[in-house]
């Protein structure tokens, strides 16, 4: 097991230093100029103007030195600095982050408590309408854009039958909870405000429904796969011969056998959720790191647009980690 | 009166048929309509797709204007029509070049062996840890808005799939019982490969490829409702939704243009998986 920890981390570190080195060459070696993106017409036609702020930015060196740089920087836990907000890229992902991980995280609870139960049932009652049910959810799950499933929701819960509160995570009026971790459901309870805390909830339905939408449908038909694989094994018959009840056969001995490809799928699952917040979160106007990350695009900030692909490729990178050593524990095989 | 005891007759092949097959029979359905309606939008759409008109803006939909019209008065149903050329053509387009590439890359590096299949191999994890959306809006943003662009984008995010299906299909097939008895018989390495791995092969790629097509579509319109594919006035089902998207009291601007693309990608992931119980039985029903 040492090993196999020792080898993965191993691959795990050599992958993040080619990352770090496609994403440098990406920001820096394509033609969209930031300067003219920045800058105003009439400051970006001023050249000494226009040197200076290259210099500021170190955009006049050559490029193997402004890599060096970036590497040096980034072992220190220096990101660089956003050219759009003029602050430290770390202080902008310390600001948008915790939205984006609490509506991540809502929307993976949600994804497992309906994606495995209809999974389950769908598996269980095979060929009648709770697995047609459980096929259609999953289909139209994976095939709507997300960003317009947000406004039909939008315009219906919102627009037409306003019952469900508009963009954002708490109403105009309302005051954000004194920051402890950042997200505003644990930090409303702390500070023992149930207003906010209702309020923060009431803002997370649809934006975690849409979020969830396609990871459930993936969910349900990994769940519902390997359920039926493993009902088809000896030892579900053993246990039906020898008198068990039904739900005990397939809650203990179905089901944990089932789960294992479910959970290796899990961390994949949550990874997706981290990357399709870009789309969510734009048109929820939800401020978290996928909203940054498309107006950092937008305006070309490339030292920003560096560090959150970065950060979200070695956010991959572990996530596949822990997957991999949580499927090597529970399945002994896989170690060798 | 005579107990009756309910047999239930064997199904018929018409009626196996149907219970498999239904869904992608839907499919190829609705796939086949969108591609006919790409290639006939000009005869069907009943205005010109790009027509400004300010004094017909955001009418509801009528008689004259079956989908209403959008902010410029544009009618929404002739966009529609127009905006399935671009999808098909960018997703297909993406797919299919992404799988050529893909399966090349996949195909040297299971043949090659050793160093070249390592360095071939870790290049494609290595592309694979980068979401598709994340990279291609930051490449995308680096080239600059329009279409050819944000394929290009797409394109260095589409092929590491196929490039380890690929791999993994030739490892698994070179080393099967059926190849080394086509050699003991007696027959060429050419009609081996053609008559013998290839049709055993192409299955999952073909299963992949359709599966695919929706999933690029789907991320297309995404780049573009944000802004990074389609330079505006073309009609494009992503940025049409962009540009209704604050218009809730006048929802179809922007409620039609996603029934397009969920029916087309339901068509795709229907024919997908249509096309995988075909190919191997096992898999049938998921």
């Amino acid at each position: 097991m040492l090993r196999f920890l020792i080898a993965r981390i191993g691959a795990l570190l050599a992958m993040t230093l080619l990352a770090t080195l496609v994403v440098f060459l990406i920001a820096n070696t394509v033609p969209g100029d930031p300067v003219l993106a920045q800058l105003g017409d009439q400051a970006a036609s001023d050249p000494v103007f226009v040197a200076q702020w290259r210099h500021e930015y170190g955009l006049d060196k050559p490029l193997w030195e402004r890599y060096g740089i970036f590497v040096v920087g980034l072992l220190h836990g220096d990101l660089g600095r956003s050219i759009h907000s003029q602050r430290p890229v770390l202080d902008d992902v310390a600001e948008y982050g915790p939205a984006t991980l609490e509506l991540a995280s809502v929307s993976f609870v949600l994804t497992l408590a309906v994606g495995i139960p209809l999974g389950i049932f769908a598996a269980v009652k095979r060929d009648t309408w709770i697995d047609h049910l459980a096929r259609i959810v999953s289909l139209l799950g994976v095939s709507s854009p997300t960003f317009w499933l947000a406004f039909m929701l939008l315009a219906v819960f919102y627009g037409y039958l306003q019952i469900a509160p508009g963009p954002g995570r708490l109403d105009p009026i309302g005051l954000p909870p004194p920051t402890v971790t950042g997200a505003y459901l644990i930090d409303s309870v702390l500070a023992g405000d149930w207003e906010t805390f209702r309020d923060a909830a009431a803002h997370m339905v649809l934006p975690s429904i849409v979020l969830a939408s396609a990871t459930i449908g993936l969910i349900t038909r990994t769940t519902r796969a390997s359920m039926l694989e493993s009902i088809r094994q000896d030892y579900v018959r053993m246990g039906r011969a020898k008198g068990l009840k039904e739900s005990r056969v397939i809650m203990r001995h179905v089901l944990p056998n089932a789960l294992v490809p479910v959970v290796t799928l899990g961390g994949l699952a949550y990874a997706n959720l981290l990357t399709g917040a870009v789309l969510t979160e734009t048109v929820f106007s939800w401020p978290g790191l996928g909203r940054y990350t498309f107006l950092s695009a937008a305006a070309l900030d490339f030292p920003a647009i560096m560090a959150i692909t970065l950060l979200v490729a070695i956010t991959y990178l572990v996530i596949n980690l822990v997957t991999d050593v949580s499927y090597a524990l529970l399945d002994p095989r896989v170690r060798q | 009166m005579s107990a009756s005891i309910a047999v239930r007759p064997p199904a018929t092949r018409w009626q196996r048929w149907r219970r498999q097959y239904t869904l992608a029979a839907v499919g190829g359905a609705l796939v086949t309509l969108w591609i006919l309606v790409a290639a006939a939008a000009p005869l069907l759409a009943p205005y010109a797709p790009n027509a400004v008109e300010l004094s017909t803006r955001l009418l509801p939909p009528s008689a004259g204007h079956w989908l209403g019209t959008d902010e410029l008065g544009r009618d929404v149903f002739s966009r529609l029509l127009y905006g399935a050329r671009i999808s098909l053509v960018t997703g297909v387009v993406v797919v299919s070049v992404g799988a050529a590439i893909g399966t090349f890359i996949g195909g040297v590096a299971a043949y090659a062996g050793g160093l070249v299949e390592e360095a071939l191999m870790r290049l494609t994890d290595l592309v694979l840890c980068f979401p598709p959306i994340i990279l291609a809006l930051a490449i995308g943003a680096a080239l600059g808005i329009g279409t050819t662009n944000t394929i290009i984008a797409m394109l260095v995010v589409w092929w590491p799939k196929f490039a380890r299906l690929a791999r993994s299909l030739v490892l698994q097939q070179r080393s099967l019982e059926y190849v080394e008895a086509a050699v003991v018989a007696g027959f060429g390495p050419g009609r081996i490969l053609l008559r013998h791995i290839i049709p055993n092969a192409v299955g999952p790629l073909i299963v992949l490829i359709t599966l695919d097509i929706g999933n690029a579509i789907i991320i297309f319109a995404g780049l573009s409702f944000l802004g990074l594919g389609v330079v505006p006035p073309t009609a494009e089902w992503g940025s049409m939704i962009a540009a209704g998207r604050e218009l809730v009291a006048q929802w179809w601007v922007a409620a039609f243009p996603g029934f397009a693309i969920l029916s087309i990608v339901l068509g795709f992931n229907f024919l997908g998986d249509g096309i995988r119980d075909w190919l191997d039985p096992r898999s049938r029903r998921f």
